[in-house]
């Protein structure tokens, strides 16, 4: 036997690289094959991963980040043994259990029970050690009242807290687990957090593949972020996370689109730009959160207007307005503007958004009762925060938090 | 190799036909194939009466023509039993086999997600097809006792004969399930070459009513056929040629034979050669 020695990394994954190849035409039938015994149709070669290195130590937990088709499930499919790599090698150091994707491949024609034992030992129990574990099973994932139903009859829902279950039950030294929390309701994604916490606590060596950054920071212990293949970025989690909303919210997307001239029409008033700042005085597509940040527009006038109000709102991706302020609420005269003048109306403020993109829009509008709106953009500006705590929500207020007892006013009562 | 397997640990093969655990690879074989025959004994209302309604049912029709329109039975001592036993070691095979063409893709879920050796697919189909034969040879007995066929020591001899059948079943098998992940026209190709097998078997006619002696060799080389015709000699009738007998020789029993172990070990090693590549093909 080869037993590793003390101290050998749980996983270690040695320049794999791992390309498939998709013909443009496929040959379905031996009746094709057999009429064209000579035509080779060509084929793309997708390089799902290119030369990844990394190592994983035992009782690490271990985030896997990247976008869609970065190749961190292909990844995980080669770690699981699921997929041959193409060159490199991964070596493990104990028993694996691999949670991919949706139902880990129940039976749907099968009863709950029965699908428990299959599963459990396909991830390496014996069947009189997987009939001793069903209960447990049954019990973690809630389901103790459906244990006779067809496994057809599972919403989605319940098919993954099973198959999570499962996986939890069998006791693995590494596990390997991939987009778990997508499904599964507010309640069992608790226990499932609950449970990484345990597992982390008991030493064991996860894998996790996620895109839920919070998830990351919140337990992994080091993290790496695929991108095409590629390994981009390993270390903290906070860095890699970091990484990953940039990867996202690549830089061209962000600047202000130009501005189209044939739309301004005749209007009184115009925004040419808008754009992000920091106190430098640079822009920045970024804002790390916690940063003094200003946004700045940049108004020509064709009239002349008296006192027009100055506006900005802060919408998230989800085009919910998060913040808005105008001049009206603060500065009566804002002055007269002739025609040619132009204006620069800045708005400063501390970042305290959660991450992620979020767009401004900027508008004038004439001051005075029904205040008449003068010209206005929407996503005039972009920006992108980045960093710092995201425990849901937009914004996180600066904060407090503190846990006091206070002492029982009923002596002695036994819990129940 | 070694000093880097210390250093790091077991390095992960990818999916293979039998990597890993004998053990475990036994274990998974006997789930699967429980699982899968509860599902089918449990499954419909009628549950097992279906199972045994398949081979029956052909029975009852093949008995009606070949003894009353035909008489292709006439003449041949327990002719009822020996189309009985012919038909249920026929189904056998056909469970095998046509169970097997689209077991893998079948089980596509456990195969895309799940690192097991591949060969538990096939096995497992050969194994619940077992138990099906068994419970179908309970029928068989009974028959055979009600019938007034005297108990032998011969009889005995099923037990290598249906050892023999399966390995001939799991060749097959293996290399069905395999093309299949790729060339999906084996199906009804299969059907088609089942339903030859059959007749060509030797299950519904004596073998000795073909006046081309030289035919009767060479269906006698179809493993099948052989163990059909040794069935019907040791349980049922052996005033009937043996195997040996039929094919001209008892060394010439060494093609069925061949077949077979040929049959075998390319199965094997196709399977093999596939099994990595199979979740990527799905």
């Amino acid at each position: 036997m080869n037993a590793p020695g003390e101290g050998a990394p749980a996983v270690v994954v040695d320049g794999v690289s791992k390309t498939f190849a998709i013909p443009h035409e496929r040959v379905h039938t031996l009746k094709e094959r057999a009429l064209h015994p000579l035509r080779r149709a060509g084929k793309d070669v997708l390089h799902a991963l290119k030369d990844v290195s990394f190592e994983v130590q035992p009782g690490e937990f271990f985030g896997i980040v990247g976008r869609n088709g970065s190749g961190k499930s292909t990844l995980l499919k080669c770690m699981a043994g699921i997929y041959s790599v193409g060159g490199g090698q991964i070596y493990v150091n104990g028993r694996l259990a691999t949670f991919i994707e949706l139902g880990v491949g129940f039976n749907p024609d099968l009863a709950a029970r029965d699908n428990i034992l299959l599963n459990a030992v396909m991830l390496g129990l014996s069947p009189r050690e997987a009939r001793q574990r069903v209960d447990k099973v049954l019990d973690f994932a809630e389901l103790d009242e459906f244990k006779e139903l067809k496994l057809k009859n599972y919403s989605s829902g319940m098919q993954v807290r099973l198959a999570f279950s499962v996986m939890i039950q069998v006791n693995a030294d590494i596990l390997l687990i991939d987009e778990v929390l997508a499904v599964g309701d507010a309640a069992f994604q608790q226990k499932c957090f609950d449970e990484f916490n345990r597992l982390r606590d008991e030493g064991r060596t996860i894998l996790f593949v996620t895109h839920d950054m919070s998830a990351v920071r919140r337990f992994c212990h080091r993290a790496v972020l695929l991108e095409r293949g590629e390994l981009v970025s390993l270390g903290e989690p906070e860095e890699v996370a970091r990484d990953y909303i940039r990867l996202n919210f690549p830089e061209q997307a962000v600047s202000a689109g130009d501005l189209d001239i044939e739309q301004l029409g005749d209007r009184p008033a115009y925004i040419l730009e808008a754009w992000f700042e920091d106190e430098n005085g640079d822009h920045q597509p970024q804002m790390p959160q916690g940063t003094r940040c200003v946004l700045k527009a940049r108004v020509s006038f064709r009239q002349v207007i008296r006192d027009p109000s100055f506006g900005a709102t802060l919408k998230d991706d989800q085009g919910k307005a998060v913040f808005s302020t105008s001049t009206i609420y603060k500065q009566e005269e804002t002055g007269v503007f002739r025609p040619g003048d132009e204006a620069v109306f800045a708005l400063e403020f501390e970042n305290l958004l959660v991450p992620g993109r979020y767009y401004a829009t900027i508008d004038i509008a004439n001051r005075g009762s029904g205040a008449f709106l003068i010209d206005q953009r929407d996503r005039a500006a972009t920006i992108i925060s980045t960093g710092g705590a995201m425990g849901g929500g937009v914004v996180n207020l600066p904060h407090e938090l503190s846990v006091v007892r206070q002492e029982s006013a009923v002596p002695e009562e036994a819990p129940s | 190799m070694n000093a880097v397997a210390e250093r790091f640990g077991t390095p992960i093969k990818g999916p293979s036909a039998l990597a890993g655990d004998p053990r475990r690879f036994l274990h998974l074989t006997w789930t699967l194939a429980v699982l899968e025959f509860r599902l089918k004994f449990f499954g419909s209302v009628l549950g097992y009466l279906w199972q045994l309604m398949r081979p029956l049912m052909l029975f009852g029709v093949m008995l009606f023509v070949f003894t009353r329109a035909v008489r292709l039975g006439s003449g041949v001592t327990q002719y009822p039993v020996v189309l009985l036993t012919g038909i249920v070691l026929f189904t056998f095979f056909s469970e095998c086999t046509g169970g097997a063409v689209t077991a893998v893709v079948d089980r596509e879920g456990l195969v895309r997600k799940i690192h097991f050796p591949r060969l538990v697919i096939p096995l497992s189909v050969v194994l619940t097809a077992y138990f099906n034969l068994a419970l179908n040879f309970i029928a068989v007995l009974i028959f055979m006792l009600a019938r007034g066929v005297d108990p032998r020591w011969s009889w005995l001899q099923i037990f290598p004969l249906l050892l023999f059948l399966g390995l001939f079943a799991t060749g097959v098998a293996m290399i069905l399930s395999s093309t299949y992940v790729r060339y999906r026209d084996v199906k009804p190709i299969w059907e088609v070459v089942l339903q030859a097998i059959f007749y060509g078997s030797a299950i519904f006619f004596p073998i000795e009513n073909i006046p081309s002696v030289k035919l009767q060799h060479l269906i006698m080389c179809n493993p099948l056929a052989a163990v059909v015709q040794q069935a019907r000699h040791a349980l049922i009738d052996p005033t009937s040629p043996s195997a040996g007998q039929a094919i001209g020789g008892d060394t010439r029993l060494l093609i069925p034979l061949g077949i077979t172990l040929f049959l075998a070990v390319v199965g094997f090693w196709y399977f093999n050669r596939e099994a990595p590549r199979i979740a990527e093909e799905l």
